[in-house]
């Protein structure tokens, strides 16, 4: 790094600090442009294969106001993938590279993709619970230093509110109905629980990126924190229509004001993380596939566009 | 047009729209580009909204009690149901879709237009009203990717071109008048369905012209949706949209 | 990399969020031409009644000021504060002017 270099390094540095925001022509350090590329483009990602679980059950839901709920919040998920990338694209880099990254498998998007969506009340514990802790990790976001993220992140969470309740409402109906449904419900929780706890990432002592991205204010708490966090918000959301969190250890410490949980299983966790989740393979195939059989539509539009320019 | 011809009438608005929309929700997240999957499911939205309404309306004039939008559109076999074969159609390739949306497009405009005109039923005109709007939009976006698709690569124009000579034996079935058109004609609640056909065939022909493809002969027509008779697609269609509502007699969701 | 050449192009999105309001920018989307990017606009950035006129805008054909030059084009206006009606002190008997 040469001497102008490192001053203007230090001006940013100094300029984020006072809490300032990042705009696409400002000058940033490498590193603080790298690092966003990765974490919007993975965020995103994230959004357009977190399409596929719950996409997967809108031609079974029960009810037609189910059955557009449904297809309204998935649809906002695509948007909010668009949005991402949009923001992406504002740091240089182009939107179809960024998927040819997903395609091929270098890229990274949240694991809790991987899982299956087994039942309906997985719909709801998904919203729930997955929502849940995706926008516990996004509400920070919407102060982020680069400004276009931050935009993105506020829409996203301001359409995103009704996501974890409609999710939470799935699980109050069917905890009011059958016994095949109160099981149903119990049985979405108990596998949905520990996924949607793994998406605040590693524990504080393990995580790699966290203490620069703090100081250039792209996080600003802790992944332990915030996982703490979701706990004691969700341990009585499930009291209140009465499902058991499957977690013997759970217990609530009058000391600390917070819940005590047990240890995450981090071996899972690793696993799905480097591809070998239920459905990895799954969810990469559906992306290709949408992606393959869409050229000739995309050439097609192109081909006619560039006609009708020179007609003009 | 009595009651049970009214009824009849509206179920048919009712299932053209469900199975459509349903079909179209099977693209969300499948879509050629994100974009594009943001409009195939907001017409999707569209139509089952539209769903919601006509067979609410329906419900209320069964004799033996009032019926609700779910239990018809869930607890209904295939024979009871009345829609066109055309929107049943899978989805196929992009093509496909684009090719089924158009043709129906245009012919639910026009229905929709004179169904927010007419005063023998004014719920049903207050439906259709909302619903022109609706698929005034639908009309213009399938339109575009007709002339995009029919004008763009010749690999894409002899796509569309095939996907619209194989779903053309399917148009006729609109056109076709039997004894719940002929009450809804005499009592102004539905079009007159040659009349209509004029109109189907200018707009047709008119973007057809524009997307240089060629307009297929009208060769036999399908038919059989408006009597329950439908094609073995069907069938497993509905088998995925009610396997809840059918394995959980009585639950609510 | 991508083939550029195969990608639809960037558009810049602004929405009219009700009559009397001014065009606002609210995000970009990829569109292959002008109507398709008006059509994707109002699907992806008007579902929640969010508009009632959309501009689109190719993204190569803004221009916009530098960075660096915020400097000369915008500071020389911070000493300036006369313009500003805060300035001039009044007798409360004329608080309204």
């Amino acid at each position: 790094m040469n001497a102008t270099q490192e001053k203007l390094r230090e001006e940013f540095d100094a300029y984020v600090a006072k809490d300032k925001k990042i705009e696409p022509k400002d000058w940033m350090p490498d590193g603080y442009r790298k690092t966003l590329i990765r974490q919007i483009s993975q965020h995103a990602h994230s959004e357009v294969v977190g399409m596929l679980p719950e996409g997967n059950w809108i031609t079974r839901a029960p009810s037609l106001q189910r059955k557009v709920i449904l297809l309204a919040k998935v649809q906002d998920e695509a948007g909010h993938g668009l949005y991402l990338y949009s923001a992406a694209e504002t740091l240089g880099v182009d939107r179809a590279d960024l998927i040819d990254d997903l395609l091929s498998g270098k890229a990274k998007y949240s694991s809790i993709f991987n899982y299956p969506s087994l039942t309906w009340a997985d719909m709801g514990a998904i919203g729930w619970l997955v929502d849940g802790s995706a926008i516990m990790n996004q509400v920070p976001l919407c102060r982020c230093s680069y400004g276009p993220y931050a935009r993105a992140m506020t829409r996203v969470c301001r359409e995103e509110s009704f996501h974890q309740r409609q999710g939470y409402s799935i699980m109050m109906e069917l905890m009011k109905g059958t016994k095949d449904q109160i099981d149903m419900a119990q049985d979405a929780l108990n596998r949905w629980w520990w996924p949607s706890l793994m998406m605040f990432g590693p524990s504080d002592k393990n995580s790699t990126h966290s203490s620069q991205n703090m100081k250039w204010n792209i996080k600003r708490f802790s992944n332990d924190e915030l996982r703490q966090r979701m706990v004691d918000m969700t341990v009585p959301q499930a009291e209140l229509i009465g499902l058991k969190i499957p977690d013997p250890d759970l217990k609530w410490n009058e000391d600390t004001g917070h819940y005590d949980f047990g240890e995450i299983d981090w071996v899972e966790f690793n696993n799905v993380l480097s591809g070998n989740g239920p459905c990895n393979n799954e969810r990469l195939e559906a992306r290709n596939k949408a992606h393959d059989d869409g050229a000739w539509v995309r050439e097609a539009a192109l081909a006619y566009a560039e006609k009708k320019k020179t007609k003009e | 047009m009595n009651n049970s011809q009214l009824k009849n009438a509206l179920l048919r608005l009712g299932d053209d729209a469900l199975i459509l929309g349903q079909r179209l929700a099977e693209w969300c997240g499948h879509a050629p580009a994100l974009e594009e999957d943001i409009a195939l499911t907001n017409i999707s939205l569209d139509l089952i909204g539209q769903t919601q309404s006509y067979l609410s309306l329906a419900g209320s004039l069964f004799e033996e009690g009032i019926k609700s939008d779910d239990e018809l559109a869930f607890l209904r076999s295939g024979r009871e149901f009345q829609n066109l074969l055309l929107v049943e159609q899978p989805n196929g390739d992009f093509g496909d879709t684009i090719v089924r949306q158009f043709l129906f497009d245009a012919f639910a405009l026009l229905r929709a237009e004179h169904i927010a005109q007419q005063s023998f039923n004014p719920e049903a005109a207050g439906i259709a009203a909302k619903a022109v709007k609706e698929i005034r939009y639908h009309f213009d976006h399938s339109s575009k990717w007709m002339v995009r698709l029919g004008d763009g690569t010749p690999e894409s124009h002899s796509r569309v071109q095939k996907s619209l000579n194989d779903l053309w034996k399917f148009t006729g079935e609109m056109f076709i008048s039997d004894e719940i058109d002929r009450s809804g004609l005499e009592s102004g609640l539905l079009p007159n369905l040659e009349e209509l056909k004029k109109e189907w065939d200018v707009k047709i022909d008119d973007i057809l012209s524009k997307a240089t493809l060629v307009r297929p002969e009208d060769g036999f027509m399908q038919t059989g949706g408006r009597k329950g008779i439908h094609t073995e697609a069907f069938g497993f269609m509905l088998a995925e949209m009610q396997i809840l509502p059918r394995t959980h007699p009585g639950a609510s969701w | 990399m991508s083939d550029k050449n195969k990608n639809w192009p960037l558009w810049e999105v602004f929405i009219r969020s009700r009559q009397g309001l001014g065009h606002k920018h609210v995000g970009s989307l990829h569109a292959a031409d002008a109507e398709m990017a008006i059509g994707n606009a109002r699907d992806v950035y008007t579902r929640r009644q969010e508009g009632v006129s959309i501009w689109v805008v190719p993204a190569d054909k803004i221009i916009a000021s530098a960075p660096e030059d915020s400097d000369a084009l915008f500071d020389p206006a911070n000493d300036k504060i006369y313009r500003h009606p805060t300035f001039y002190v009044l007798p409360d008997e004329v608080n309204h002017m």
